[in-house]
């Protein structure tokens, strides 16, 4: 065969590929869209379920995947941060710090479902923080360390050794070059991860399962100590459960709906920062 | 007075692990002279000056023997902060690298890091570098422009001023036109030769013509030992050293 033959074959299987992926996705978008938005009003996202969640809103449920990842982030964001600039800027490259590198990116690979069950069994039970927002938030922490620390890292890594060297040659400390030049520089890419990890936190239903869900509750949650319902297992129930399965179908796809812009949104929103990110390198 | 060694290195021996790059050199820079060290890539001169500031330090596994000396204060001894060191010996490095903020901001960061807050004093003291570093007119107007936007002669030249705007005593430049133009790389030069007034400088570089431009001493490198030192104009002239001819009227290298 001649050349251009096999390359243009190559590049229209390519072309092919994209197509199909790109058909899934908007397949996915186009179902939800069409079975929730029907039910989409101001008032769903803004009033309390009645009648056994079948009417009114779920404006609580919102609320409370609301609660759980910003808790979840308030946890892991500091934490993740530091694990990544001791493991980038201060470790030495050592045989323990290999170990603790394979943990990180293994934890990453835990199935979510286990996560749920430890949660359940340290933060719920050893720690007596019983089913609450506390505990389905450290749980969801938990889940978003690695990415956190991951994403973290390949920010740190990503700002050039040769401005490191130019703060430290002007007299700076090693912390006032991390604080200074390292981090303002690596920030776009730390929010990058931290905004996809939203996402991923935002539709978890496993590790709230045990620790933090509950299948129905009055009005918004009081406290961190409080159950409260969530987006993903909000879905999750009421496909399940109950006595109404049409009404509550129509309900489930508009919380589908809704879960899938807020995710959306957010990780266009991390788009646009990677580009920001992108334009402040260039020479 | 102008004989007087600013920096000095006695019987330096500097391993890259198992690698040994520099063999018992010694060498002395004098105060308000520019020494220049020449010699084919991978001879140990650009290591030989990231010692005058312990910037080798950054780099694992690398041992050194020997004393380095600023005056009379032995910096590598360990109960020397090498941040101390560095506020006293400045470095302008090969590729131009400013800070990803704006002009302004890569002048005043050197003197925040040394302790300076009082605003006025800085605004002066980013003027004044830029000026001797002979780039305050081209950017006057955009002072709070990311630095990135200049191009790769004016950000070297940003990065002297940089350097200049936290008032070392010594100022290593590694081989800092080696990615620039003529034009550039001829403003530099003539800048080099302005500052040895205030300034003891120490230049590595890959070309002769520029180390016979610039330099009062030249010391001649080759697989890590130092061949010859010595003035500038005798070594050009009439190097001592069979190997320091060879190269220098470009047999090898």
């Amino acid at each position: 065969m001649k050349k251009d033959v096999v390359q243009k074959l190559g590049f229209s299987l390519i072309f092919l590929c994209i197509l199909t992926t790109v058909f899934f996705l908007g397949t996915i978008i186009y179902f939800i869209f069409v079975k929730g938005a029907p039910i989409i009003s101001w008032d769903f996202l803004t009033k309390v379920p009645r009648n056994a969640m079948t009417e009114g809103g779920v404006a609580p449920i919102i609320a409370g995947t609301f609660y759980l990842t910003l808790g979840a982030m308030i946890f892991s964001v500091p934490l993740g941060l530091a694990c990544a600039i001791y493991i980038c800027e201060y470790s030495p490259k050592s045989f323990i710090v290999n170990i603790i590198r394979i943990s990180i990116n293994n934890l990453a690979g835990v199935p979510s479902v286990v996560f749920g069950l430890f949660g359940l069994a340290v933060f719920v039970n050893f720690l007596g923080f019983g089913v609450s927002i506390l505990s389905g938030s450290l749980t969801l922490g938990i889940l978003a360390l690695p990415l956190i620390i991951s994403a973290s890292q390949e920010a740190l890594v990503a700002v050039p050794h040769s401005i490191r060297e130019a703060s430290l040659s002007l007299g700076a400390s090693k912390w006032e070059t991390i604080k200074r030049i390292v981090l303002p520089a690596a920030l776009p890419g730390i929010l990058t991860g931290v905004i996809l990890s939203v996402g991923r936190v935002a539709g978890e239903t496993a590790p709230i399962l045990f620790t933090a869900a509950a299948f129905y509750k009055r009005g918004y949650p009081k406290n961190i100590f409080n159950e409260a319902m969530a987006l993903p297992y909000h879905i999750y129930a009421l496909m399940t459960e109950g006595a109404h399965p049409d009404k509550q179908k129509a309900v489930a796809y508009g919380c589908s709906l809704v879960l899938l812009l807020l995710v959306l949104f957010i990780s266009g929103f991390a788009i646009i920062l990677r580009q920001r990110q992108r334009s402040s390198y260039a020479q | 007075m102008h004989n007087k060694i600013k920096m000095q290195a006695k019987d330096v021996d500097f391993f890259y692990g198992k690698n040994q790059a520099l063999k018992n050199v010694n060498l002395d820079v004098y105060a308000n002279r520019v020494t220049a060290m020449i010699g084919p890539s991978g001879c140990g001169k650009s290591t030989f000056i990231r010692l005058f500031n312990r910037m080798n330090e950054l780099v694992p596994h690398t041992a050194l023997c020997g004393k380095i000396f600023l005056d009379d204060l032995e910096i590598n001894n360990p109960s020397v902060d090498p941040v101390d060191i560095r506020r006293r010996v400045g470095m302008v490095f090969q590729k131009p690298n400013p800070f990803p903020k704006s002009i302004f901001e890569n002048i005043s960061y050197g003197l925040k890091v040394n302790g300076i807050k009082d605003k006025a004093f800085i605004g002066q003291k980013v003027e004044d570098s830029l000026k001797r570093a002979v780039i305050w007119g081209e950017v006057k107007d955009r002072l709070h422009d990311s630095a990135l936007k200049l191009s790769g002669g004016q950000q070297q030249r940003l990065c002297i001023a940089r350097c200049l705007a936290v008032e070392t005593e010594v100022i290593l430049f590694d081989e800092p036109c080696a990615s620039l133009d003529p034009i550039s790389t001829a403003k530099i030069e003539e800048l080099i030769l302005e500052l040895k007034k205030d300034y003891t400088i120490i230049i590595v570089t890959h070309n002769m013509q520029q180390a016979a431009r610039v330099s009062d001493y030249t010391g001649f490198f080759l697989l890590g030992e130092l061949v010859e030192f010595g003035k500038t104009q005798d070594m050009f002239t009439a190097p001592r050293n069979k190997k320091t001819e060879d190269y220098i009227t470009g047999r090898f290298g």
